[in-house]
């Protein structure tokens, strides 16, 4: 796989000159966090306001840092796991597969197909648990934490619920489940496993239909969601956008299908592309990737692979795994976009048993780039909604 | 009777109080306070009219004085957000002066007109008709007696208000602004994503 | 019992006192009602705990309320921040003076009594304005401007809407228009399509004074956090949302008056039937408003206000014109 050395231009400034704003005009400036409800974490907005229009926009993101990549280089491999589960803490799975898939490219060493087949099931449902919060948050953003938004999303609370009820009976663990580990999973199958994910998913596509009732056929949150926070193809691209947000402004590109891993290349992946780029696309776009994971969840399901769960034997203690120099990228596709692990490895960092540097690319810090983009010219309302539709998880922008 | 009049008193005694107390030094360096302290007597001149019978002005009186004309004027006042040495300092201008002239001068006329009236009418108890300053007989007099007047008076407000939607209305061009689009070199249809060139793969070695 | 009850300012006094009791009675159940109601509607159990089927569960809430300190921010007008709350529940209460809940259950027989209740609903805009703007806090500054700018222009259709049933009726006295009503059909019914149309729009707009979803753009909580009451702390907090509910309730009720035929139905002349058919309309409205506000989402303030200049306004006024039309056109109806 090579990559590409596109080197966009400089991007304009989004910030307009406050000097040269209309004459006489009385600006407020109002912070919006850290402690908001609806900033999705503690991530704060510097806004400066005309009325409730919003002028300009400043993101200060770093009030959840935890210095995770620094801390990584002091863990061994196998201890960084139970860490990245609180990067990305709506979808801990992927987070835990993309950094076990660094460490293995690292050691060169081939993940048994039992394992990918699982990996694959378990990504695809941490993509459906994590979107159905999204769509749940969206409509909570725009309706309102007592009222129908507060409704809507406690349906895929629900629902999000029988996932999270699958990933127990498999790990034990109801969110940081730390089952990945280097070479393949930590837990096998537990019997009737498939059964159960099949009448969950059965049980979330009723609820998507209902869920497409509550929202596309309710006038009042049509209005609030389409054309509200157009993001354009070009910016998107610019600002490296990929994941829902950027298919929603038409950026057709899915790691899963474009530079597959697990047992992706042997599934045919549909991937959606809205091209409106609006609110109600993002929000739509996600629903339909739900929809496109539950049909990949049952095609899995109809063939299930034997054989072991692990290329190395079961680890008997945090130094277990060495990688020798080099630097290696993984990038995965998480619920919100690319998430990328760069790994330079050194024999010389705690003797080959930790990390040289271990970088990461959260797919969330770009969508938190797109704050001054999007946010000036709309209302204080719309402002909430747009950063809704992006879904940003904080702890994986802050790391 | 007693009842009557003892109401008469207490309404009109906290109407004067409450007036006055927007004069105190203590509230008059609050404008707020001293709006607030005229809504109050608004509501006491509404308790009078209601004595008088003339329920329907009363009620006016509360829905349109102290309720819609207030809640502006406080909106304007606390938006203001004057300090007290603002308020403090009086300045006088020919417009001032000019302006309390004529004030003077309509306030003259009225009281002339006032006096003018009360010599001519009749002194007739409009209170012992039932019907007196009910909804039926107001409406009546506004659509027989008074009608162009009234007709004029609403054409006026219209007219002012407007007015102030023309003078009020800012420049929105900032507002539609297009969203900052990039530059115009990276606007090509060649780097189509979805091609794996964007994509970073899986597993790749430097 | 009777002589002293005689004495309007003995009577005055009690009646007052049997409102006040009533209304905040129902005001704390009505929120018991609501949680349930919302819980069952998200697949929740509500609240359990306190007393049978949590019925107790608003008393033990306002018990918590009253314990805690007042916090009054230093900045703040302190005067006007701890009068807007009791303000808020002086004029909620004040409207239920017009009310009649039964054939002969009224505090007051006023024959603009329509207009009292539209007028104090109205003043309902200064201790949320008040309170917004003493709070010196920008999220609540926010919430009272816009408590204001929805407050008046929904004022309006509101007025308008209500002026259907005066028109068709002939009076603006509450007792009179259902007394019209039982003898001629409800005017939610009858004129076909006028009737209706009022009912709902009244409906809608006293939602909208009421600040309830989807018009509740003043506390709107995504956005601004609590609105207007987003520095109050204890009991001056709690003060709010329960002048929300009763506001709602008695909402329900003006509008059940008006267009549902208020205490009129079969065997009203009995008054404890009355008195049972007016609550249970006011309920079933009250109901209705809550399956709304845990179904939709909000509004945008200009969406609102667009919505509230463009359609409900010009809508109002022409149905005010039809009733007009229709009272001359079928003259002698009354």
């Amino acid at each position: 796989m090579t990559f590409s050395c596109l080197q966009p231009p400089p991007l304009p400034d989004p910030h307009i000159d406050l000097e040269s704003y209309e004459a006489g005009a009385d600006l407020m400036v109002l912070n919006l966090g850290p402690q908001h409800p609806s900033t999705h974490g503690v991530f704060r907005i510097k806004l400066v306001l005309d009325g409730e229009i919003i002028v300009k926009a400043v993101s200060y993101p770093g009030y959840l840092h935890r210095g995770v990549e620094k801390l990584f280089e002091k863990l061994t491999y196998a201890q960084v796991t139970p860490i990245v589960d609180k990067n990305d803490y709506l979808s801990p799975m992927i987070n835990e597969q993309a950094i076990n898939m660094v460490f293995e490219a690292g050691l060169g060493i081939e993940v048994p197909r039992r394992a990918r087949w699982m990996r694959t099931i378990i990504a695809e449902l941490q993509r459906i648990a994590s979107h159905l919060v999204a769509i749940g948050t969206f409509v909570l953003d725009v309706g309102g934490a007592i009222g129908g938004g507060a409704s809507m999303f406690m349906y895929t609370f629900r629902d999000r619920e029988l996932i999270l009820d699958i990933f127990e009976e498999l790990t034990g663990c109801r969110f940081h489940y730390n089952t990945h580990q280097v070479g393949g999973q930590r837990h096998d199958v537990p019997v009737g496993w498939d059964a159960k994910i099949l009448s969950a998913i059965a049980t979330i596509e009723q609820s998507l239909d209902m869920y497409d009732t509550l929202t596309s056929k309710n006038n009042i949150f049509r209005d609030r969601s389409e054309g509200v926070g157009v993001l354009g193809r070009d910016l998107a691209l610019q600002l490296g956008l990929n994941g829902p947000v950027g298919r929603a402004s038409g950026v057709d590109l899915d790691l899963r299908r474009d530079a597959p891993y697990h047992l992706y290349d042997e599934l045919d992946v549909h991937v959606p592309v809205l091209m409106e780029g609006d609110c109600l696309a993002r929000f739509k776009l996600r629903a339909l990737e739900v929809r496109e994971s539950i049909r990949l969840i049952r095609i899995l399901l109809e063939d299930v692979p034997e054989g072991p769960i692990a290329a190395l034997k079961p680890s008997k203690g945090p130094t277990a795994v060495k990688i020798k120099d080099g630097q290696w990228y993984v990038g995965v596709e998480s619920p919100r976009g690319e998430l990328g692990h760069y790994l330079i490895a050194s024999a010389s960092a705690n003797k080959g048993m930790s990390p040289y540097r271990l970088k990461i690319r959260p797919p969330s810090l770009h969508l938190v780039s797109l704050v001054p983009w999007l946010l000036p010219g709309n209302s204080l309302s719309d402002a909430i909604a747009i950063l809704g539709s992006l879904d940003p998880v904080m702890g994986e922008v802050d790391r | 009777m007693p009842t009557e009049l003892l109401l008469f008193y207490a309404l009109g005694a906290g109407a004067v109080l409450s007036t006055a107390a927007m004069l105190l030094p203590t509230t008059g360096r609050s404008p707020i306070h001293a709006a607030l302290l005229l809504i109050v007597s608004f509501f006491f001149l509404a308790g009078l009219y209601a004595l008088l019978s003339a329920h329907l002005l009363s009620i006016l009186q509360i829905i349109v004085y102290a309720g819609a004309i207030m809640v502006l004027f406080t909106f304007v006042i606390m938006l203001l957000n004057l300090s007290p040495d603002e308020i403090r300092e009086p300045k006088i201008s020919y417009a001032k002066m000019l302006g309390g002239g004529v004030a003077l001068f309509v306030f003259g006329k009225l009281l002339n007109g006032i006096g003018l009236a009360a010599s001519a009418a009749k002194a007739v108890d409009l209170t012992q008709h039932d019907t007196f300053g009910t909804v039926k007989e107001v409406g009546h007099m506004m659509y027989s007696t008074f009608m162009v007047p009234f007709e004029l008076v609403s054409v006026l407000l219209l007219v002012a208000a407007v007015g102030a939607v023309v003078l009020a209305k800012k420049n929105l061009a900032y507002v539609d602004r297009p969203v900052p689009s990039p530059a115009e070199e990276f606007k090509t249809e060649g780097h189509a994503a979805g091609d794996g060139e964007a994509a970073a793969g899986h597993g790749g070695h430097h | 019992m009777a002589d002293l009850l005689a004495n309007p300012w003995l009577r005055g006094i009690a009646s007052s006192v049997v409102i006040a009791t009533g209304v905040l009675t129902i005001a704390a159940w009505a929120i018991w009602f609501e949680r349930k109601f919302a819980a069952r509607m998200q697949n929740r159990v509500g609240p359990n705990v306190v007393g049978p089927a949590g019925l107790l569960q608003p008393l033990a809430d306002a018990l918590k309320l009253l314990r805690k300190e007042v916090l009054v921010p230093r900045k703040a007008d302190a005067v006007l921040f701890r009068l807007a709350p009791a303000l808020a529940l002086f004029l909620t209460i004040a409207v239920v003076a017009a009310i009649p809940w039964g054939k002969d259950i009224y505090v007051a027989d006023l024959d603009i009594g329509l207009l009292w209740v539209l007028a104090m609903s109205g003043m309902m805009l200064f201790p949320l304005w008040l309170a917004g703007w003493s709070s010196n806090n920008k999220y609540a500054l926010f919430g009272g401007m816009r408590a204001v700018a929805q407050g008046i222009s929904y004022e309006i259709p509101l007025l308008l809407s209500a002026m259907v049933p005066v028109v068709l009726a002939g009076s603006f006295n509450l007792r009179e228009i259902v007394e019209y009503q039982s003898v001629h059909g409800w005017f939610a019914i009858w004129p076909p399509g006028i009737g209706v149309l009022a009912f709902v729009i009244f409906f809608a707009t006293s939602l909208a004074e009421a600040n309830r979803i989807p018009f509740d753009i003043p506390e709107a909580e995504s956005e601004l956090i609590a609105g207007v009451s987003v520095e109050y702390s204890a009991m001056s907090y709690g003060l709010f949302p329960m002048v929300e509910y009763v506001h709602t309730w008695l909402s329900s009720a003006v509008a059940s008056v008006l267009f549902l035929g208020g205490w009129s139905g079969p065997g009203s002349s009995i008054w404890i039937i009355g008195l049972a058919w007016m609550l249970l309309k006011t309920s079933i409205l009250f109901a209705f408003i809550y399956a709304m506000r845990w179904t939709l989402v909000r509004f945008r303030a200009d969406q609102l206000m667009h919505f509230c200049w463009k359609w409900l306004v010009p809508v109002t006024l022409g149905l005010v014109c039809l009733a007009a039309v229709w009272v001359n056109v079928t003259a002698g109806g009354r």
